[in-house]
């Protein structure tokens, strides 16, 4: 998996690519996570779009980084969730944990309403 | 049971051997001609089981193997079932002690959903401890289902919307 990192109107997203599984994507999502948080991002949202694959390890990352972003104070959002990470994600009903959204300027405009 | 669909694997508990596996399971599934949400689930849950049985089974060591079977059962020439079958070389576990990953105390864990996606994703899955030390979870995923719509979502979801 390939993370890029960018900014926009204050927010961190973080763009992720390819397939987030055991022992590779999930920790390169835990370090970019961490990064951002640890750099003082208070807005964080994870792009799913070019997500192809995603395992039990790498929801277990997404739901890490949701707690470790709401411990430390800041917000973190999900966009652009191909179906079958939505799907993944509802049945074991943490859908409606994550804010999702479906394009980047909702996600970027929730964060202030 | 037909032989250029059914493979058997044995790698070694390394997570990017997973992918090894997903290369040979991507070559069976096509040609069983499945579609591609079937071949997308089957797949997720054979990363699952795979990499149980890397991780809890054989405890990362490179030196234990995991051993992935592909079969076709069936009778009287059908191929009704697709059996996939995953073999540690480890201590085994009570699959009764599995956590709920879906109570309100378990949501946000980071761990523990990897049997339930096994099981929301397949139509059968069974554990049994080996004779000699280790476990075998088997996958069963029913081929030709008698209604038409039926695999196109995975079945937890099914029942969730209906």
């Amino acid at each position: 998996m390939k993370v890029n990192v960018r900014q926009r109107d204050g927010v961190t997203i973080l763009d992720l690519k390819g397939k987030i599984t055991i022992g590779v994507g999930d920790v390169a999502l835990r370090n970019a996570v961490q990064e951002a948080i640890n750099g003082g991002a208070t807005r964080v949202i994870i792009n799913l779009k070019d997500v192809t694959t995603i395992d039990s390890s790498g929801v277990g990352e997404l739901v890490s980084a949701y707690t470790t972003a709401t411990n430390r104070g800041a917000k973190l959002h999900l966009e652009n969730l191909p179906a079958k990470v939505t799907d993944i994600l509802q049945i074991t009903q943490l859908i409606t944990v994550f804010d999702v959204y479906d394009t980047e300027d909702a996600a970027i405009r929730s964060f202030s309403e | 049971m037909s032989d250029d669909k059914s493979f058997h694997l044995a790698i070694g508990s390394r997570f990017e051997n997973i992918e090894l596996v997903q290369l040979v399971l991507k070559d069976s599934l096509d040609q069983l001609g499945l579609d591609d949400d079937n071949r997308h689930w089957i797949d997720v849950a054979v990363r699952e089981a795979v990499a149980n049985a890397i991780k809890h089974g054989n405890l990362q060591d490179p030196a234990k193997q995991v051993h992935v079977d592909l079969t076709l059962e069936g009778g009287e020439g059908h191929e009704d079932w697709l059996v996939i079958r995953v073999q540690d070389e480890g201590r085994g576990f009570d699959p009764s002690e599995l956590e709920d990953p879906l109570a309100p105390e378990n949501l946000l864990k980071p761990n523990g959903r990897g049997i339930f996606y096994m099981k929301s994703f397949m139509d059968d899955i069974q554990y049994r401890a080996r004779p000699g030390g280790g476990t075998v979870v088997t996958l069963r995923k029913r081929l030709n289902p008698p209604q038409p719509d039926d695999p196109a979502r995975p079945a937890r979801t099914r029942e969730r919307q209906a």
